[in-house]
């Protein structure tokens, strides 16, 4: 405290420091200022600057060129990997994240009685998800379902006998994402198992006199004050599903035939590969109104489905 | 209606032997990586599903170490160090100054900022990834770390917002009573709030870290030259078949890459989830 008291001595010495200091209009803004700065320079120019470029044909090294809207019509109209890429993403966003977020819920009931080993059991479903994103795994997931792979002498030992590789066909290529998408439910896990220990104890005693089943005290009380959280998640984890990249570029290379071409991988591939920098950015704007469109639909639906405590 | 002791204890062990087979698929590729990591090469595959080796070996750990092109992994683990160390102190302490910010005092135009802050956890980094890709090329950021670490210097929403549940959870008479005393706004962020917020900082910095050693498509981006690799990138390049033909040190390194990862996750295992309770982060 002593320095504090020395600190504060000091700047009300200064007549005008202290009078802006003590400004709260000012200070605000001075505290608020590295976001202010990084969200301007990071984050307003560069989407000002990418709807700009989306009309144009730019390759980095000459002057962007401006085409109108000739890079929509080529994605609409010319470009069948377009479309592959953004199917091909819908298809991963509609499977993956309603299993993730079912295991998720599933195994955050199963979790959450106290009992032994609560915390161990926790930890260990969660880590995949800790650690689900990093390269190693990737790297480790092209092993397990490629040629000669784990998964196969897995079924083996089941008596199924599988000899293809999963990732070489383009039948099972996108299923092998999914699973490692699905794998890594652990940090909506965490945040179910916190909302459920939220839930009063009371609601489910009540509940019990009265003589509901379990069945309905998971359907009439948890399920219910679970929504806002399910509506949370639901969100977060469709916007981070399609941003979807790096395990499509690192275990299947977008491959066999595009089918697991994502559209991330695909915008990667025009943008810095064939360097089309309008064409990427025409894309990326593309996706981010098809996002804003999906989550205005929630946000639209949930008036339906979620339920908050207090409008009560 | 009092159960059988002895029916209960039928009921409590069935649940720990599924959950603990759950928690064992949940593992097993992370245990059959590890454990691969010291086999022989052609055992790897040779073993199919089982995880324990065979024949033991430990030569995986210093031949994957050598790396390649020249260049060893100590470089990279130091250069992905360097990256994730610099990046999460700009990240902790650049946040927590927004956060107070927004917390503690009433500006004009608070909650419009407010609002953009949280929409920026929402906008897809794809969006400005292009652009800014052309700027950090302007600036002649690439082939060096800049375009990785300088961002993190200007807040970030999460753990802003991750800071603001903490800060209020702080009564208001704290600062009131500084305030009297003299001290000014700063005085108080530095001297009170700071100490305070200890939890939330540490909690950002574990997030900010992992995120950052994770971190794949920005050093893809910006980072051409092999002695600049993290290991992400390092790890990528090595499990590429042309390059590599030993298994056991691509499994090696990779155990290695998840090392620091791991470590924090056993010792700042109460900061990771309170994390992700409190804001609904993702891991």
């Amino acid at each position: 405290m002593a320095d504090s008291r020395t600190a504060a001595t000091e700047t009300s010495r200064q007549g005008l420091w202290s009078r802006i200091v003590n400004n709260d209009n000012i200070c605000g803004y001075i505290f608020i200022a590295p976001f202010i700065i990084g969200f301007l320079v990071f984050t307003i120019i560069p989407m000002g600057a990418s709807l700009f470029l989306s009309f144009t044909k730019y390759d980095i090294l000459g002057a962007p060129q401006w085409i109108g809207l000739q890079n929509f019509k080529t994605m609409f109209t010319q470009d069948p990997k377009f479309w592959k890429s953004f199917w091909v993403t819908v298809k991963y966003v509609f499977i993956a994240i309603p299993l993730r977020l079912l295991f998720a819920l599933m195994i955050a009931l199963v979790l959450s009685k106290d009992t032994k080993g609560t915390s161990f059991y926790r930890a260990s479903y969660y880590l995949p998800s800790l650690i689900g994103g990093s390269i190693a795994i990737a790297v480790l997931w092209k092993r397990i379902f490629g040629t000669g792979s784990v998964i196969n002498s897995l079924l083996a030992m089941l008596g199924i006998n599988i000899n293809y590789s999963w990732i070489g066909n383009p039948k099972t290529a996108l299923l092998t994402l999914i699973i490692l998408a699905v794998w890594q439910f652990g940090s909506p896990m965490l945040i179910f198992l916190s909302g459920i220990k939220q839930i009063p104890r009371s609601y489910y005693e009540a509940a019990r006199i009265d003589g509901a089943s379990g069945g309905a005290c998971f359907f009439r009380i948890t399920l219910p004050l679970l929504t806002p959280v399910i509506f949370f998640n639901l969100i977060m984890q469709m916007i981070t599903g399609f941003m979807v990249f790096t395990q499509g570029y690192i275990i299947t290379e977008g491959g066999p035939l595009d089918s697991t071409l994502f559209y991330a991988l695909y915008m990667y591939r025009q943008s810095f590969t064939y360097y089309n920098m309008g064409y990427g950015c025409a894309m990326a704007w593309f996706m981010l109104v098809i996002i804003a469109i999906m989550t205005s639909i929630v946000f639209k639906s949930s008036s339906a489905w979620v339920y908050y405590e207090s409008m009560e | 209606m009092v159960e059988p002791k002895y029916k209960k204890g039928i009921k409590t062990f069935i649940y720990h032997l599924l959950v603990l087979a759950g928690a064992f698929v949940m593992l097993y590729p992370l245990l059959w990586m590890f454990f691969s990591s010291f086999k022989p090469h052609e055992d790897v595959f040779g073993l199919g599903a089982r995880i324990l080796p065979v024949r033991w070996v430990f030569e995986n750990y210093p031949y994957g170490w050598a790396g390649f092109g020249g260049i060893s992994f100590s470089k990279f683990f130091s250069n992905s160090l360097v990256i994730a160390v610099v990046g999460t102190i700009g990240s902790v302490f650049s946040s927590a100054l927004v956060a107070f910010g927004f917390a503690r005092i009433k500006f004009k135009g608070r909650n419009f900022w407010f609002v953009c802050m949280m929409l920026t956890m929402m906008l897809p980094g794809q969006v400005t990834m292009i652009p800014r890709y052309i700027m950090f090329h302007k600036f002649g950021w690439i082939d060096t770390f800049l375009p990785l670490i300088v961002p993190h210097y200007f807040a970030q929403a999460f753990f802003v917002f991750l800071n603001m549940q903490f800060i209020n959870g702080l009564p208001k008479e704290l600062d009131e009573s500084a305030y009297v005393d003299g001290c000014s706004r700063f005085g108080i962020f530095r001297y009170i709030i700071l100490p305070l917020i200890v939890p939330s900082l540490a909690t950002s910095a574990v997030f900010s870290f992992i995120w950052s050693w994770d971190d794949f498509m920005g050093p893809l981006l910006y980072l051409n030259k092999p002695a600049l690799y993290p290991v992400s990138i390092a790890l990528r390049m090595y499990s590429d078949p042309t390059a590599l033909t030993n298994y056991g040190a691509l499994f090696a390194m990779s155990s290695l890459s998840l090392l620091p990862i791991l470590l924090i996750f056993i010792f700042g295992q109460r900061y990771l989830v309170e994390g992700i309770s409190t804001t609904g982060l993702k891991g």
